[in-house]
């Protein structure tokens, strides 16, 4: 082993102020500008005919005797044709102040597994092959939105939560941290870590990192919900970082949706109000999207849920975004109008809308998104998501 | 690093070394070991499925007779200190049991057999599951094994297949139900042939009939096949026709003798062993030979261990894999000494042991998903991964420095033998306080890996 290090020149070494990437304090240079971006990835497969119900379309009953509602029995009403389902009645507000808004019929390009896991892992990666091949590179597409950012640092753009992010993993530095972390770590700690880790850079790096976040998180959560993942987040975004992304699970609703809905909206719904209160004024520079791995299927199944489908929601949400509607083209629900006669059909590929959300925030070209970080993708016209 | 074949066996094939334990001295001893523990009693034994059934029967009676009165509140309290107990001793089991391999695979077959705990009374049953399916078949066929698993109510309960109904079954009609696809679905995706495998969205339909009828009697009690939710006819799945009428249970376990022995479930198998017990990225060589042993086997998994232990390439480069939260945690009590006569009586260790694998990221029955936990080393040290193992091997650290007068050097030879860094053995001899220096071993990169 190349250590040479002999315990008296270890301790001369912790005496004196000798630099490791550890110990040059981090400075906060101006970051890439002012506005923010949050990627909510829900895992499970969110319902999208569920949450954002098209009410007005007359198929929709018929596929669904149970778990089709409408204004007059709890659904809330959003435009006259979908209403949004009533366990997210607290984000009332935002849809009437124009901060939220949904894309429906959408998916990304993978068909036909449904595997939730290729799903998600496709989700985050960006790429185009219906099969659900990844990208060589197999990394993900927030990443490499980063890497075209100028000015991005290693803490502009933060993974928060123990859920390691595909979507943020790559070639281009990112910070991850837990609001339930709790470390401190004095300097002459952080000495003999850097010492112990000596030749194993996995190690090396995921200390750097956790020695970088030690010092910016105050107070620890108990453990990782809608309310304290956003909490941590907006604390984030405040301070030097414009990209955050965290999971919320609980989506895979097969058996009685009505119930089984109801943990996981409150997470979402949660996570969306602490954010604005969380991000105060900068909350107007916020664009939020929540996307999910696959829609479920358009027909409730045998036990009052869903299985993997295809066509679904995604949500938007901040001051950013142009809230208040309900974007994308509508494929009907008659037999022939589904997936396989059994999916909602995805109209359009839930990418573009991502693109133009890195377009609009960060600045990004069209060239580049539809080369880099989605290969593949046809941006088309702007939709008009962003204000 | 060159370690001795005994280290390897040790770490890489099992959950580390321990002071009042022989480590296996290389290949011949670990398979061995496995006919030993197969007929030894299991540590830590848990109430199986048809007790807890029991109990929770007993709940129901006085909530009737009684309401929620005292007797009640009691009843439900000790079931759940039951439930976190039982959970615990999963990992306790790995620690104190002297057939380390043993209970690694265990451990890797009830995580490709992923099961959950989403409420009080799945948390009060699951503990039985890897008891009752998984352990009396490691020895076994694999085939009988995912019979096992997919007639267990545990399983059948988390996979929703006691909601699923022949769409053209009496009761399916009578109840106007129908078919609930997920278990089918990850029968073919996660338990057999694996995502990239040759089926369809066609056969996921198929196989979710011909499961049709699998169902678990009253909640939590047994297995039973209902005929009347059984879909009428043949199902053809993998392009092979299945089933019949009257319907019967067999017919869909003859599927899953089918499907174990697919040359497809082969080399997806053979794959997964290798990484989960090697690197994340396997020899291609020993990937080929264990396939090649487990198609002439029919998947009798003795002989898949036999292809996996003799093979070069198990015992080359080790350190190659990152021990996740519960190995961690596992090898940790390993080292300090624990045993069985230890984890007797109160609960606090328990409960101490749930929140900390809480906190590790790896909370006991709540996985991510069906997929089980990841097996890469960048999904565990991350610096919020790495940070979480910090801590804990800090409050170790501190416990140690205050219960034993152990010197932290030894006890990092102790616990590490020829594995140990030089540079952990630095770092450790220049800590400023002893507790640091138990932190520090704990800590190391190859007390983290495997």
């Amino acid at each position: 082993m190349n250590l040479s290090l002999s315990r008296r020149a270890f301790l001369g070494t912790a005496c004196s102020a000798a630099a490791s990437p550890l110990l040059t304090p981090v400075v906060y240079a101006s970051a890439p500008g002012e506005n923010r971006l949050v990627v909510i990835i829900l895992r499970g497969g969110m319902d999208g005919l569920g949450v954002v119900q098209p009410y007005g379309d007359p198929g929709f009953r018929a596929l669904r005797p149970t778990l089709a509602k409408t204004p007059g029995t709890g659904l809330l009403d959003l435009d006259g044709f979908f209403g949004l389902h009533q366990e997210f009645a607290d984000l009332s507000p935002l849809w009437r102040a124009g901060e939220l808004g949904f894309v429906h019929a959408v998916s990304t390009p993978y068909r036909d597994k449904r595997s939730h896991f290729d799903g998600q892992d496709f989700l985050e990666n960006g790429g185009a092959s219906s099969d659900g091949q990844l990208t060589p590179a197999r990394d993900g597409w927030l990443n490499r939105a980063l890497s075209l950012i100028p000015g991005a640092r290693a803490d502009t753009a933060m993974a928060v939560g123990q859920d390691n992010l595909l979507l943020l993993s790559g070639d281009a530095a990112t910070g991850a941290w837990s609001p339930t972390n709790e470390l401190t770590l004095a300097e002459d700690e952080r000495r003999l870590l850097s010492l112990l880790y000596a030749g194993d850079p996995l190690f090396t790096q995921a200390l750097e990192g956790a020695a970088m976040l030690s010092d910016r998180t105050e107070g620890r959560a108990n453990r990782e919900t809608g309310m304290t993942l956003a909490q941590f987040t907006a604390d984030q975004l405040n301070g030097p970082s414009r990209i955050a992304a965290f999971s919320l699970g609980g989506w895979d609703t097969h058996k009685t949706q009505k119930n089984a809905l109801r943990r996981p909206a409150k997470q979402l719904t949660e996570a969306l109000l602490t954010l604005k209160s969380g991000l105060g004024r900068n909350w107007e520079r916020t664009a939020v999207i929540a996307i999910t791995e696959f829609g479920r299927t358009a027909r409730e199944n045998g036990s009052a849920g869903t299985d993997h489908g295809t066509g679904g929601a995604m949500l938007l949400a901040g001051g950013a975004v142009r809230g208040g509607k309900v974007f994308g083209e509508w494929p009907g629900l008659g037999e022939s109008d589904l997936y396989q006669n059994r999916d909602l059909l995805p109209t359009a590929d839930l990418r573009r809308f991502a693109a133009w959300a890195l377009a609009a925030q960060f600045g990004l070209r069209g060239s580049d998104l539809e080369r880099s970080v989605f290969p593949g993708v046809d941006m088309g016209g702007d939709p008009g998501i962003l204000a | 690093m060159a370690v001795s074949k005994s280290t390897v066996a040790a770490i890489r094939f099992g959950y580390g070394f321990h002071p009042e334990q022989t480590p296996p001295s290389g290949a011949d001893a670990l398979l061995a070991g496995l006919t030993v523990a197969q007929d030894a009693p299991m540590p830590l034994p848990v109430e199986g499925l048809t007790d807890r059934r029991a109990r929770l029967d007993d709940l129901i009676a006085e909530r009737r007779s009684g309401g929620k009165g005292s007797k009640f509140q009691e009843m439900r309290k000790q079931m759940r200190r039951d439930a976190m107990r039982d959970a615990a001793q999963v990992v306790f089991r790995r620690a104190v049991s002297p057939h380390g391999f043993y209970e690694r695979l265990v451990a890797f077959w009830a995580d490709h057999f992923t099961i959950a705990g989403r409420n009080a009374g799945q948390l009060f049953v699951a503990p039985a599951f890897e008891p009752e399916a998984i352990r009396p078949h490691v020895m076994g066929t694999f085939g009988n094994m995912l019979s096992a698993v997919v007639q267990h109510p545990v399983m059948l309960n988390y996979l929703d297949q006691v909601s699923s109904f022949g769409p053209n079954s009496s009761a399916g009609q009578r109840r106007g139900k129908g078919l609930n696809e997920n278990l089918a679905r990850e029968v073919l995706e996660l338990h057999t042939l694996g995502v990239g495998g040759p089926y369809s969205q066609s056969d996921v339909r198929e196989l979710a009939e011909l499961l049709t009828g699998y169902g678990v009697h009253r909640g939590f009690g047994k297995f039973r096949f209902f005929e009347q939710r059984a879909e009428p006819g043949t199902e053809k799945v993998l392009g092979k026709t299945y089933g019949g009428d009257p319907a019967r249970a067999d017919h869909a376990l003859e599927f899953l003798q089918d499907a174990a022995a697919h040359e497809v479930t082969a080399r997806h198998m053979a794959s997964k062993l290798a990484i989960h017990f090697t690197a994340d990225q396997p020899d291609p060589d020993l990937v080929s030979h264990i396939a090649a042993a487990w198609r002439r086997s029919a998947g009798n998994l003795p002989t898949v261990y036999e292809a996996l232990i003799e093979h070069p390439a198990a015992w080359r480069m080790p350190f190659a894999k990152i021990r996740q939260p519960t190995g961690l945690v596992a090898a940790t009590m390993r080292a300090m000494g624990v045993t069985a006569q230890d984890l007797r009586g109160p609960i606090a260790h328990g409960v101490r042991l749930v929140r900390a694998l809480r906190d590790l990221g790896q909370p006991l029955l709540q996985p991510p998903g069906p997929d089980g936990w990841p097996e890469a080393a960048e999904a565990w040290i991350t610096p919020q991964g790495l940070a979480a193992r910090l801590s804990f091997a800090g409050k170790i650290g501190q416990l140690l420095a205050k219960r034993s007068d152990t010197d932290p050097r030894r006890f990092a030879s102790d616990a590490l033998r020829d594995a140990l860094r030089p540079e952990t053995r630095f770092a450790v001899g220049g800590a400023p306080d002893r507790w640091e220096g138990f932190a520090l071993v704990l800590a190391s990169p190859e007390f983290n890996r495997r």
